[in-house]
This record gives structure tokens, sequence and C-alpha cells, in this order.
């Protein structure tokens, strides 16, 4: 009877995670689906920084084509980035977060929560809108799989590194520059394997290495990060 | 409350006085400051004048002394400016905080040494200032982390937010330091690799490397004595309001 009991127990809790994930899911995309200039402007800003690339530097497809890998992902990094600064910005000004970091629900749950609605409003129409770029700087379509792929491993450790950034800086007034700041450094090795990969593809080398490395840091950002982001969040919250 | 072990020594918790924290560093103080003194004019001297050319670099190996000291140097006052911020993140004692303010500055300019003698040294050895390898690469991260840490510590204007934000900061940078130590294993790099290790016998002949040992052991304690300046100073800016201050600075 006792044991049934405790069982019992331990699935209620389960469930409130769970639903205190969905929840959470729920709420932001909700929130961003009626913000809809806040989900376009960053593919906006991703699709002109691409553009700069053919008419700054060079138009000539072969050069385009060696290029193409490194500029996607410089795009994809800084849209990420400029995304970042409103994560936890209105929550914040309406003092949904105070309420939130009040509350008796685990923050590991509700930042991680929170940052995968921010990926799929931010990281996923990037990796999906990124062969449109891939085509336009003459990318060669071996390398297509490996770019979204890659694109698809990234993005959402760019946004779980770039949410520690956001709630470290969530309570100062200029917020903007600081954010790229603090975050950029730790983007570099995202950068340099994400291009490594599409690289790779391109010229037909194995990718398993490197979409293994992509995926190593992604495991750690989601267990590591958003321990970060709810120390960041309380100490922000609290000063 | 007497149950409870304590399992940290004491003068953990004593380091955690102010007023305790900067009589002891003044009294550390002139004792690191002559060992720095005598083993960086004696090593430097050693170095440039008595250690044997390198039968393949000539004299232009000689930048090592310099070069080696402060790469190693950055590494370890990040590691210490971590770890500093963790204990104040979990004691809540405002000298680790003291300590970690103070190790950004001097980690950023150290960092900025390890680059310049490295981008003077590459210049003859490989025949060009920068190369986009790994351990530079890692390195030059290593000195963005310290100017973010600086910079997020300057743009909050509380100074107890301002440490636990940056002791966050610092931590999660923490990541880069083992990818700046095993750069040169894991990536086939221009940079050599370690020329000390724990386990090994170092590659060179000791006339070589011994001196590099005393230009190492200088550079730490040329560091402890600039730390534990910029933390005295801190800690009497930072307790102005204190009676012991007072009392001290009507002393002079």
């Amino acid at each position: 009877m006792n044991q049934m009991v405790t069982n019992e127990q331990s699935k209620q809790v389960n469930d409130s995670v769970l639903g205190l994930f969905w929840a959470v899911l729920k709420r932001d995309l909700m929130l961003a689906y009626r913000r809809k200039s806040d989900l376009f402007n960053p593919l906006i800003f991703f699709l002109m920084v691409a553009t700069l690339f053919p008419l700054g530097v060079s138009p000539e497809p072969e050069f385009l084509a060696e290029v193409a890998p490194g500029v996607v992902w410089v795009a994809a990094l800084l849209a990420t980035l400029l995304s970042m600064d409103s994560l936890f910005r209105s929550d914040f000004e309406d003092g949904t977060l105070e309420q939130t970091l009040l509350s008796p629900q685990p923050l590991f749950i509700i930042v991680l929560a929170k940052v995968l609605a921010h990926w799929m409003m931010s990281g996923l129409p990037l990796t999906i809108l990124a062969p449109l770029l891939g085509v336009m700087l003459f990318l060669p379509s071996e390398g297509m799989g490996g770019l979204m792929l890659s694109l698809l491993l990234g993005t959402p450790t760019l946004s779980l590194i770039g949410a520690i950034g956001a709630a470290l800086t969530v309570g100062l007034r200029k917020g903007g520059v600081l954010i790229s700041l603090l975050v950029l450094p730790l983007y570099i090795p995202v950068l340099i394997f994400g291009t490594s990969a599409v690289q790779a593809a391109v010229t037909g080398l194995p990718l398993a290495g490197f979409f293994a490395l992509l995926g190593a840091m992604l495991a750690l950002g989601v267990v590591m990060a958003p321990l970060a982001i709810g120390a960041a969040l309380r100490i922000s919250v609290s000063g | 409350m007497s149950e409870k072990k304590n399992w940290m020594p004491r003068w953990f918790y004593q380091l955690a006085s102010p007023r305790w924290s900067y009589n002891i560093m003044g009294k550390l103080l002139p004792g690191f400051a002559i060992c720095a003194a005598l083993l960086l004019i004696g090593g430097t001297i050693w170095a440039l004048m008595f250690a044997p050319e390198d039968y393949q670099q000539g004299n232009s190996f000689r930048i090592i002394y310099i070069h080696v000291p402060s790469a190693i140097l950055a590494q370890s006052c990040y590691m210490l400016m971590a770890v500093a911020g963790a204990i104040g993140l979990i004691w809540k004692m405002k000298v680790a905080d003291m300590v970690a303010k103070s190790c950004a500055p001097i980690g950023a300019s150290i960092a900025v040494l390890a680059l310049a003698t490295g981008a003077i040294w590459g210049k003859p050895t490989w025949g060009s200032w920068w190369v986009w390898d790994a351990r530079l690469t890692s390195m030059l991260i290593l000195l963005f982390l310290y100017l973010g840490v600086i910079a997020l510590h300057s743009a909050i204007e509380n100074e107890a937010t301002a440490a636990q934000s940056s002791a966050v900061l610092s931590l999660v940078g923490l990541v880069n330091i083992p990818i700046i130590k095993y750069s040169v294993e894991w990536w086939n790099t221009l940079h050599q690799p370690a020329t000390f290790t724990l386990t090994e016998r170092p590659a060179m002949p000791a006339e070589m490397w011994v001196p590099l040992l005393v230009m190492v052991i200088g550079f730490y304690c040329m560091f402890a004595v600039s730390l534990m300046m910029r933390t005295r100073n801190e800690i009497l800016y930072r307790e102005r309001r204190a009676s012991w201050v007072r009392e001290l600075l009507e002393k002079q």
C-alpha cells in the first residue's frame, strides 16, 4: 500500500514537471506568435547579412562557393545573437520573471522550455532558410545536407549559450552591446566546428566526427547551461 | 551547531574578514616582492646571457623565457578568477569577490603579453605574425573572455551583483581552459606542444629549461605581488566606511 502511494506521488511529480515544461513552452510560443515582427526580424537580418558578402567582397561564383559555409554560419550566429536580448527582457519588465523565480517550480525546467521556445522561433527558421542562402552563395549541392544538419545541431547550442548572456544582462538598460561581448567568445568553438562540417560535406570528407562534436557541445549545453542561466537570472533580478 | 563538522581549515574562514586578509597580505607582500625581483632579474640574466643558443632558431628562441611563463600564468590567473568567483558565490565571501575582480585586469594584460610575444616569436620562426591555429585562437578567446568579464563588471553598478554576475560568466568561460591546454594535442597545429609537463622530463637540455623554470616561478611571484596590491586597494576602497580603515588612514 505504502509502495503504491509513493509511486503515485512520483508519477504526479513527473507529470507536473512535464506539464510545466509544456506550459512554459506553449506560453512563450504564443507570445512570439502574437508579436510577429520579432519573429521575422532576425530572419530578414540573416538574409541581408548574407547579401552583403557578394556585394561587398566579390560576386565571383568560385569565391562565393568557397566562403559560403562560413558566411551562412556567421550570419546565423549574428542573427541568433540579435534575437537573444529579447529572451528575458519583456518578462523582466512586466514582472513575470520575478514571479517565475519566486514560484516553487524547478527553474531548470522553466529555463530549458524558454530556451527551446526561443530556438524554435530563431534557430529552426534559420536552419530551414539556410539552403536558400546556400543557393544564393553558390554552395555546391553536396554541402546542403551538411549545412542544414550542422545548423540543426549548432543553433540550439547558440541559443543556450546566448541565454546565459541574456540572463546576465537582463537587469541592465544597455544590455545590447554587452551581451555580444560576453557571448561571442563562447560562440567561436561552435562556429569552428559548424563551418568545418559544411566544408567537409562540400569536399566529400567524413562528417560524423564534426557532428559528434557539435552534438557533444549541445549535450553539455543542455545539461549545464540552464543551471548557469538560472543562477544568472536570480542574480540579475535580486540585484 | 556543534555536531556539524567543520571540514574547511580555520584560515579559510578567517580569509572572509577583509581586515584579516588585508593584514595577512601586507605581511606576505615583502617576501613575495623580494622573491619576484630576485627570480626575475636572475632568470632574465641567466636566460639571455648564459643559456645556450637553439641550434635551429638561434637567439630568437630566447623570447620563450617571457612567452611561456606569461602563457601559463594567463591560464592560471583565469582559473584563480573562476575559483575565487565560485567561493564568492557559494560562501558569499566579499574578499573572494575582490580577488576575482582584481584578477581580471592582470590576467587580461598577461594574456596580451603572451599573444604579443608569441607574435614576435612567430615572425622569424613561422614567417608570419599571426597564424589561425588552435592554440593561438583559443588564447585569443581567453583574452576576449577576460575583456567580457571586465566589461560586465563595469556595466553593473551594484558591487555585489557585479561580482556574482562576473563569477557566473567566468565559471562558464572555464570550458575554454582545457581547450587551450589540449589544443596542441587534439589538432595538428603549427604551435609546438607544451614545454613543461608534470610527468615527463622536458625535451630541452637542463641549461635551457632551468632558467625557464626560474622565470615561471618568478612570474607567479610577480603575479602574487600585483594581485595582493590590487586586492588590498580594493579592500580599502570597499571597506572605506569601516572604522579600522579610517583608523588606518588617520595614522598615515
